[in-house]
């Protein structure tokens, strides 16, 4: 039987069981309200949010192999592009594209005109310097360190702060490949 | 220091639960050598303790995969034998047959390997083997309670994965 092609992200979204888009906006809203209250510092919460999603995309790399069947990309470019069109699609329900590449190839953004997880909220001005979204640079992070890939992943345009549209910055740090795991004298 | 299973005892191979299920056994390790998970229906002959046979498994496996992506006579370029590969990378094999047992074996990108060993005549099993790991992601990756990369004990996977695999064997 010939290997089936990797599925764009429309057709896995659809066959994929979905919840309620506003309970899962208000649940993100209120775990950051929580956080907001427990850890009072801005940095704090941050750091916080981005250890959650890096938990989160340890698991969700299997998840997300299973359902979609995308072979191992071959360069990083691939990659970005599979985050952005399969991956976001597949688990958001929204389309992101890919831009500003570096000349190495190695760092680019990822550019979300729209974000569910953003509906209905504003940051007071006491919040500014929070990443309301700094969960998903952790998925993302996460996710690409089960594949091999170390990488930095951090936001520079956020629409909750004025700008236009939500930018992630990936960087590819190194990859790091498979080893023996035993020692030979065993 | 063993990396492989740490100071937690690989999951002892459990008494053959169905009869007439006509796979032999299965092993699911993950990218660092850990066995996640043994599963034994039909196995009449042990020759090694648990630990030493998963270590062997794995290590079949690692060499396999290495050899078989270095003397592929479709691809331009080879490493030289022994430099590790990223998991996926390279053509990878997928079952070996002796005429005794086949083994059917199937690798991620995130680099969790599920091996079955069934009855010489069985067909190619790479979609189940893709079902497997959907099963995987299902009970056991979604699994608050689970930690990743320690030996799976959870009991619904168990009998989700006995019911599947008779169902294809």
């Amino acid at each position: 039987m010939p290997p089936v092609g990797p599925r764009s992200g429309d057709a896995i979204f659809a066959n994929i069981e979905r919840v309620n888009a506003e309970l899962f906006t208000l649940t993100y809203g209120a775990i950051v309200r929580q956080l907001l209250t427990d850890l009072e510092e801005v940095e704090e919460v941050n750091k916080q949010l981005d250890q959650m999603g890096y938990n989160i995309g340890i698991r969700l790399i299997d998840e997300f192999l299973a359902k979609s069947s995308v072979s191992r990309c071959v360069d990083f470019k691939e990659t970005a592009e599979v985050i952005a069109k399969v991956g976001f699609k597949m688990f958001l329900g929204v389309t992101a594209s890919v831009t500003n590449w570096d000349a190495d190839g190695t760092c680019c953004s990822i550019v979300l005109e729209d974000n569910p997880l953003v509906d209905f909220v504003e940051l007071p001005d006491t919040y500014q310097g929070l990443y309301y979204c700094n969960i998903l640079s952790g998925v993302i992070r996460g996710a690409l360190e089960m594949v091999s890939m170390k990488t930095e992943v951090t936001w520079l345009r956020d629409m909750l702060r004025g700008d236009d549209a939500y930018e992630l910055q990936v960087k590819l740090l190194k990859q790091v490949p498979e080893e023996y795991p035993y020692k030979d004298d065993e | 220091m063993q990396f492989f299973g740490g100071s937690e005892i690989s999951p002892s191979p459990p008494a053959p639960t169905a009869t007439g299920n006509n796979a032999h056994m299965m092993y699911v390790f993950n990218r660092n050598g850990v066995c996640l998970l043994y599963r034994e229906w039909n196995r009449p002959l042990h020759t090694l303790n648990p630990q030493q046979d998963h270590k062997l498994m794995f290590g079949l496996l690692f060499s396999l995969k290495s050899l078989t992506a270095k003397m592929d006579p479709t691809s331009a370029e080879k490493g030289n034998l022994g430099v590790p590969q990223l998991p996926g990378q390279g053509c990878s094999f997928h079952s070996f047959r002796t005429n005794t047992y086949k083994l059917s074996f199937m690798e991620s990108p995130s680099g969790i390997k599920i091996i079955l060993v069934t009855h010489p005549r069985t067909g190619d099993l790479r979609e189940s083997l893709k079902y497997i790991y959907n099963l995987y992601v299902e009970y056991v990756v979604k699994n608050p309670l689970y930690a990743p990369g320690t030996p799976i004990r959870c009991e619904l996977f168990n009998t989700t994965l006995d019911q599947y695999v008779r169902s294809i064997a």
